[in-house]
């Protein structure tokens, strides 16, 4: 293999959360299939530049490499997505990978999505259980019900659909869809709705649903195909909804 | 009196399931994992979990389940905790099932169960082709609801480096490092329990994830706990072969009807349905994944002379296939670019899971004091193989067994850990820091950590797998012996004070070497076929010297003693096993 293909990846560098940037480039033997998982792995065994300069392994989160676990989203030629299925052999050359820009840099591609994790608390993403004890069979649910609501529970707090949502970034106090989204999963378990109102409750008031602006990237976003904008519809209706029964009474709370 | 206080070291399914227990019962629990435990390699499994709930008028029990189960592992499990875990499992999917995990339901609206290998009745429990992702979400969710009530905290972001052992060779706390900032501390804890999963990136690529290293329980096992059946490795028969990593397709795809075939003669050759009629597609994995190698390898006939067979799920309705097994059919789309509904899938067996891990007692403690261990790092449910959909049922299940005997041992001691003195933890930070500052310093030698480490996973992939002779196990042992050395001459590449992974990498790396060790003379020294373990030099069972357990201890030398403990087989007799014929 004389002629061997190579591909030149620029990839935007931050040594720590206070340093300044700086692109590199690099050149990579090509193989059939690869991923930027890949590419970036071929990196890290020879770090040096296009230019011959011996440089530090890039810094990355990965963990599956198939697409469920969500670390490793980073924003490649212009658009967020999961590096272990950015396929190169899909996508334009020169690549371009860069950090995720609405989340605070640990370090060259790492950043930090704690932000996510603090939502899923202030919006109760759990279905409330009195104990681990043997209390018998759950609650029986209807198939087509369950096939929606599994669409929904795949959600891997990846943080693209919050990268590509212009309302949410270090100014707004915006959760952004994907914790909006797990409110109508859990609100449609026959257990997890017995505190519905609690949930709508939380997502009323400031950096919940009234700061979508419905510019619908998320759901062009969103790796799993997870139909967000339709969440957010549906709990623009049911918050609407609790917030007259909020009005006429606690007889009304969760029915 | 302080408060008493459990250290849980990984987020997986055991370690979640272990902080829900604790915290239930009251203890404060401080939980380490590397990722974000959303994160965790649980995440993963795809087909289903085991309980026999008997649902489908085929008068299954958790006797057969656990018939199924020794049988499967061709006896090597001690029995009574299987016993127990085949009867505790229809509770823990009823569990799961209360806390909101999305199982596929029946037209009723019930759970649904579907088929997997090694069995001949309907017991899996599962959401679509993703089940430990929502499982996984569940425990995540159910802890985070502890979290805010105060009881859990979390570390995240932080890497485990070692127990902290009193003088009396009691587990006392934990070594962490947080994985950002390289700040290195002591955790006091009263018990540990260790969640940590497998080792499967010792053999370079794996089905695993990339933390799964095995570093964790090599370093318990260096300081001086029992590791048992290292060589017991599964070698799951169907993923896609990749560059970065071999992606599982589940085997819930041979239980839902997929067919394993290729050409010979010019015909399609389902050759597991002709030869094993009864169970067909549905043999336990370490028996497709022989016959897929006999045919690749020694019969050259996979398809277009490359080493791949087909997995074929075209001949099923798609709506089916999608409800069914989304998940997987989705990889296999994104990956390698092709339609399975329509076309079949290119497969070939891939290392998967280790049922070898820390030896524990029935209350899942390991052989250190204090420190307990749960889910597939620890060795005691699988035997010599592991059945499909079991492994999500010990990883939970160990973490019920493991959270209240942790606690209860917590309630017997007489000096908590708040009223120690801070001396022996001043002690694990100052030598935690030094071996950081000498690793970190490595700048002068010229081997890249990347470039041995796949090294190791070759030779170990090549030579301690599928098919085990005795002279490659000898020469791998020299080759490990060489790695060790080598390991010395490491280029760190990076000095950064921050975030630097490629240090944390090479750390772990001396850790996989040892861990290494412990599965290839582990291998060496079984000088019979069982389970996963196959010697065509011994290819018979061997029960009146091998029906024992293999026990590692550490030396310095990284090579380690080994010694043998008798199974308990006191509930089922140990029988042939042979799933040419009908139902065993």
């Amino acid at each position: 293999m004389a002629d061997q293909k190579t591909i030149t990846v620029k990839i935007k560098r931050q040594d720590g959360p206070e340093a300044s940037t700086r692109w590199e480039e690099f050149a990579v033997p090509y193989r059939p299939n690869m991923n930027i998982i890949s590419v970036l792995m071929k990196i890290r065994e020879n770090p040096v530049t296009t230019s011959g300069k011996q440089t530090t392994p890039v810094a990355w989160d990965m963990n599956c490499l198939e697409e469920v676990c969500g670390a490793c989203s980073m924003v490649i030629n212009g658009r967020p997505r999961q590096s272990c299925s950015a396929l190169v052999d899909q996508l334009q050359q020169p690549l371009t990978i860069e950090p995720m820009s609405t989340f605070p840099i640990i370090r060259d591609l790492q950043v930090d999505r704690s932000r996510m994790f603090d939502s899923l608390k202030k919006v109760k993403a759990w279905v409330p259980i009195d104990g681990t004890y043997d209390l018998g069979e759950g609650p029986r649910l209807p198939e087509r019900k369950r096939e929606w609501a599994y669409e929904l529970s795949k959600c891997m707090t990846c943080g693209v659909c919050l990268e590509s949502c212009p309302n949410v970034n270090s100014g707004s106090s915006f959760m952004g869809p994907a914790p909006l989204s797990q409110v109508r999963l859990f609100n449609t378990h026959p257990t997890g709705a017995m505190v519905k109102d609690e949930r709508l409750n939380a997502i009323m008031g400031d950096g919940g649903l009234a700061n979508c602006g419905n510019s619908q990237n998320c759901v062009q976003a969103c790796p799993k195909g997870i139909p967000l904008t339709t969440s957010i519809a549906s709990l623009n209706r049911a918050a609407t909804v609790q917030m007259f029964k909020n009005f006429f009474g606690s007889d009304h709370m969760v029915d | 009196m302080a408060k008493s206080k459990l250290l849980v070291v990984g987020g997986g399914l055991a370690g979640l399931m272990t902080t829900m227990k604790a915290a239930e019962m009251g203890t404060e629990v401080e939980l380490f994992s590397l990722v974000p435990v959303k994160r965790s390699h649980s995440v993963c499994a795809q087909g289903g979990m085991n309980g026999a709930v008997n649902t489908k008028g085929e008068g299954d029990s958790p006797w057969i389940h656990f018939d199924d189960t020794v049988y499967g592992g061709d006896f090597l499990a001690n029995q009574p905790p299987v016993k127990a875990m085949c009867e505790a499992a229809p509770g823990i999917i009823h569990l799961l099932d209360r806390m909101g995990v999305m199982f596929n339901r029946t037209p009723e609206g019930l759970l649904d169960f579907r088929r997997f290998g090694g069995t001949m009745h309907h017991r899996t429990a599962f959401a679509g082709a993703t089940t430990g992702q929502q499982l996984l979400y569940a425990l995540d969710e159910q802890v985070r609801k502890w979290e805010v009530e105060g009881l859990v905290t979390k570390y995240e972001g932080w890497e485990f480096l070692g127990l902290v052992i009193d003088e009396q060779g009691v587990c006392k706390g934990i070594k962490a490092q947080d994985l950002s900032t390289h700040e290195i501390r002591a955790f006091r804890g009263d018990a540990v329990v260790m969640a940590t999963g497998g080792p499967g990136i010792i053999f370079g690529k794996s089905t695993n994830s990339m933390i799964n290293t095995g570093s964790a329980a090599s370093i318990v096992y260096q300081q001086g706990a029992k590791y048992a059946n290292g060589e017991m490795i599964q070698i799951h028969p169907t993923a896609i072969p990749g560059d970065d990593k071999l992606r599982l397709m589940s085997e819930s795809a041979r239980g839902e009807g997929g067919r394993i075939w290729t050409y010979k003669d010019g015909k399609p050759w389902y050759f597991l349905e002709e030869k094993y009629p009864a169970y067909g597609n549905l043999v336990p994995r370490d028996v497709a994944t022989r016959e897929i190698f006999d045919v690749c390898i020694n019969q050259k006939l996979g398809v277009n002379g490359e080493n791949v067979v087909y997995l074929d799920l075209s001949h099923k309705d798609p709506h089916e296939l999608d409800i069914k097994l989304g998940g997987i059919i989705e990889i296999y789309q994104k990956f390698v670019g092709d339609d399975p509904h329509k076309v079949p899938m290119k497969i070939f067996p891939a290392v998967h899971y280790s049922m070898g891990g820390l030896y524990v007692d029935y209350d899942q403690h390991t052989t250190i004091p204090g420190c307990f261990a749960a889910g597939e790092c620890d060795y005691s449910q699988h035997g010599g193989n592991r059945l499909g959909a079991n492994s999500l049922l010990s990883a939970i299940y160990g973490g019920t067994v493991a959270g209240p005997n942790a606690v209860n041992y917590i309630k017997g001691l007489d000096k908590h850990v708040e009223d120690l003195p801070s001396k022996i933890y001043d002690e694990a930070v100052r030598e935690e820091q030094a071996k950081w500052d000498d690793v970190i310093s490595m700048d002068k030698g010229n081997e890249n950590a990347y470039l041995l480490h796949k090294e190791l996973g070759e030779i170990m992939t090549n030579n301690v797998t599928v098919v085990r002779y005795n002279k490659q196990l000898q020469d791998t042992l020299g080759k490990l012996a060489e790695f060790k050395e080598r390991w010395n001459n490491i280029n760190v590449n990076d000095t950064a004070k921050w975030s630097n992974q490629g240090v944390q990498f090479t750390r772990q790396l001396r850790n996989m070497i040892a861990l290494a060790n412990v599965i290839t003379k582990g291998a060496l020294l079984r000088d019979e076929s069982r389970g996963a373990h196959y010697k065509p030099e011994f290819p018979e069972r061997d029960d009146e010297n091998f029906l024992k357990t293999t026990i590692a201890e550490f030396t310095p030398s990284f090579e380690p003693t080994i010694t043998y403990e008798e199974v308990d087989c006191s509930m089922i007799k140990p029988r042939k096993r042979d799933y040419t014929g009908g139902a065993h």
